[in-house]
């Protein structure tokens, strides 16, 4: 009962704040909503009982990814989002196809599915150690080779964000 | 306790909120944050059916999303601040050009 109440509680929290996420005109306003997201999500996780996904979702998405965004806001300095004909379109079309497609997923799963089976907290120990004996055992490749890829992203960063003057110039200084 | 269904039905309504999100913001950062917004929902089900079948696995595999997710952050807002210094403007819609 009382993980129910935990986990509604939460989730409301949840779905407040993507719906505050779509509503806000202001992107600022969206980030920081999206971080509430993100970190009732992690209450979430740790009442599935994955405390080491919890750390981890506070620590890269809330706190690394979301400073990332909320940097890039205030570099840019965005401000209000302005309406536009293709954004009509949208809303008239989307929304209601989306809200379609969202009432039948839901309703599929808690009518249409033998899904009724509950989840007890800390049945399964997600602990770190056990993950890291799992990422470095079974899934020792593919974790090598999310090295390659995050390191592919810091230099693609690094040229995009880059101006292009200071790359001709460094391109020179190599020439000369 | 909490059935399964519940998690993937929050799962569900995030995703279809990131989608909405998708179509109808106009600005790309909002955009971006709504595709953020549908990993983090599916990293839900994910977790929630670790749990389920009591394997692992899908934590890891919350993991290796999490770092295409970080990754994919890094380059996209670079990509942003490329689009912006050429353009001067965030709307999507201004943005119709490959060339200038």
């Amino acid at each position: 009962m009382f993980h129910l109440i935990l986990f509604l509680f939460f989730g409301v929290i949840c779905v407040a704040g993507a719906v505050n996420l779509l509503v806000q005109s202001h992107p600022i306003n969206s980030a920081l909503s999206l971080i509430a997201v993100m970190a009732s999500l992690a209450v979430e996780y740790l009442l599935l009982g994955a405390e080491f996904v919890a750390a981890v979702q506070v620590i890269v998405y809330a706190g690394a990814i979301m400073v990332l965004f909320v940097i890039t806001i205030m570099l840019l300095n965005a401000g209000k989002e302005e309406r536009s004909k293709g954004s009509r379109v949208a809303i008239l079309i989307g929304v209601p196809g989306v809200l379609i497609g969202g009432v039948l997923v839901a309703w599929t799963l808690l009518y249409r599915s033998n899904m009724q089976a509950t989840v007890p907290i800390g049945a399964l120990p997600g602990d770190p150690a056990d993950i890291a004996r799992l990422l470095f055992h079974n899934f020792l490749l593919p974790f090598e080779v999310t090295s390659v890829l995050i390191l592919i992203a810091i230099m693609g960063a690094v040229v995009l964000a880059s101006r292009p003057e200071a790359v001709a110039r460094a391109a020179r200084k190599d020439e000369g | 306790m909490v059935p399964l269904s519940y998690y993937l039905v929050l799962s569900g309504i995030l995703f279809v909120c990131g989608v909405l999100g998708f179509l109808i913001k106009r600005n790309i950062i909002t955009i971006f944050m709504s595709i953020e917004l549908m990993l983090n929902g599916v990293n839900l089900s994910f977790v929630a059916f670790a749990a389920h079948w009591q394997a692992l696995s899908g934590q890891v595999f919350v993991f290796f999303v999490m770092v295409v997710a970080a990754a994919e952050a890094a380059v996209g807002l670079a990509i942003i601040i490329a689009v912006y210094r050429t353009r001067e403007t965030l709307n999507v819609d201004r943005v119709n050009l490959l060339k200038l």
